[in-house]
C-alpha cells in the first residue's frame, strides 16, 4: 500500500501527514500535483494547508486542478481518499463530498483542540473506534463551518455518512462545543461514492505521533493499512 | 466578434450565515453609522469577445457554475455589456 499525499502550492501539512503515516508503518509519499497520481497509489490524502492562498474560496483552485480529476477517478475505482482540513475544503469543492466548508462563525482563524464524537464506527476511517467514543483532535482553520442544504444534511444523517460531530469532553453535542458554527456540528463526512472517501476539518495527523500530542488520530490513519 | 464585459456577482444564499458581513456591519456601527443589515458580494468583471451578447452571457454563466460560485452556498447573477475600447 502506497499512499499518495498530494502537494499543491500552499499545502503545509503534507510532510506531517507522510511522517504520521510512516510512523504507523504505512508507506506514503509526497506527490506534486503536476506530476499526477502514481499508478501504484493505493490511497490518497489531500492534506491541509492553504492551497493557492485560499484565493476565491478555500480549496476552490486546487479542486479544479487536473490531479483532482485523477483523484475522482481513483475514488470511482474504490481507492480510499481522505481530505484533511484544506483537503476537506478541496474535497467538497471537487464534489468528492457534499456541502462546503466556509467562514467560521467567529470570522476568525481558530487553532485549538476540540472534542469529536464518533457518529458512525462502521467505516474504514472509524472502524477502530467505538460509536459514541470521544476523541480529542486539533483544528486549525478559518473556513471550517460546514454548510449543506437541509435536505442533503438529512440524507447524510439518514445514510450514516456523518463521521464525527463536535462535542464536549463528555460527548454531548452542544452549541457551545461547536467551534465554528458547523451545521449539525458536522466535523467530517463521507463521500457520494461510498465510505472509502471522507473529509474532515480536524487534523488526525497531528495526533498520531506519541511525542507530539495524544494519539487519538492514529486509528483513523490506520485505515490505510487495510 | 464583439467585445463584451460580463459581470458575475456572487453572493451567499439567503439564510447562509455571513460572519464577515456581520463583522463589517459591527465595525460600521462602531464608526457611528446606523444600519439595519449589511450583505456583501463578490463581483467579477470578465472581458469576453463573443459572437453575441447571449453567447457572452452563456460563457460567463458557465464560469459562474464551474468556478466563480459554489452552488452549495452561493447565488449568482450575470450581466453583459458591450465593451468600448
Amino acid at each position: 500500500m502506497t499512499v499518495a499525499v498530494v502537494q499543491f502550492g500552499g499545502s503545509n501539512c503534507d510532510r506531517d501527514t507522510v511522517r504520521a503515516l510512516g510512523a504507523l508503518g504505512v508507506e506514503a509519499e509526497l506527490v506534486w500535483h503536476e506530476d499526477g497520481l502514481p499508478d501504484d497509489a493505493d490511497g490518497v490524502v489531500i492534506p491541509g494547508g492553504f492551497s493557492y492562498g485560499d484565493y476565491l474560496r478555500a480549496g476552490a483552485m486546487a479542486a479544479r486542478s487536473p490531479v483532482m480529476a485523477e483523484v475522482r477517478a481513483a475514488a470511482d475505482r474504490g481507492t480510499p481518499v481522505l481530505g484533511i482540513c484544506n483537503g476537506a475544503q478541496i474535497g467538497c469543492e471537487a464534489s468528492l463530498t457534499p456541502g462546503a466548508f466556509t467562514t467560521n462563525e467567529s470570522a476568525r482563524f481558530q487553532c485549538e483542540h476540540v472534542h469529536l464524537r464518533v457518529e458512525n464506527a462502521d467505516t474504514p476511517w472509524t472502524r477502530r473506534y467505538k460509536e459514541g467514543e470521544v476523541l480529542e483532535f486539533p483544528i486549525a482553520h478559518g473556513e471550517g463551518r460546514y454548510e449543506v442544504a437541509d435536505d442533503r444534511l438529512a440524507a447524510l444523517a439518514e445514510d450514516d455518512r456523518i463521521l464525527f460531530r463536535y462535542c464536549d469532553a463528555d460527548g454531548a453535542v452542544t452549541p457551545e462545543a461547536n467551534p465554528n458554527g458547523s451545521k449539525h456540528s458536522v466535523a467530517g463526512a463521507t463521500g457520494d461514492r461510498g465510505n472509502h472517501v471522507a473529509v474532515l476539518m480536524p487534523h488526525p495527523e497531528r495526533v498520531t505521533l506519541a511525542d507530539v500530542a495524544s494519539t487519538d488520530g492514529a486509528d483513523l490513519l490506520r485505515a490505510f493499512e487495510d | 466578434m464583439t467585445a463584451f464585459t460580463a459581470t458575475v456577482e456572487v453572493r451567499l444564499k439567503r439564510g447562509v450565515l455571513d460572519p464577515e458581513a456581520e463583522t463589517t456591519a459591527r465595525a460600521l456601527e462602531r464608526l457611528g453609522f446606523e444600519l439595519e443589515e449589511l450583505r456583501s458580494a463578490d463581483r467579477f468583471e470578465v472581458d469576453i469577445d463573443a459572437e453575441s451578447a447571449d453567447a457572452a452571457r452563456e460563457r460567463a454563466t458557465e464560469m459562474a457554475e464551474r468556478l466563480l460560485a459554489n452552488p452549495t452556498i452561493h447565488d449568482y447573477e450575470v450581466g453583459v455589456e458591450e465593451r468600448r475600447a
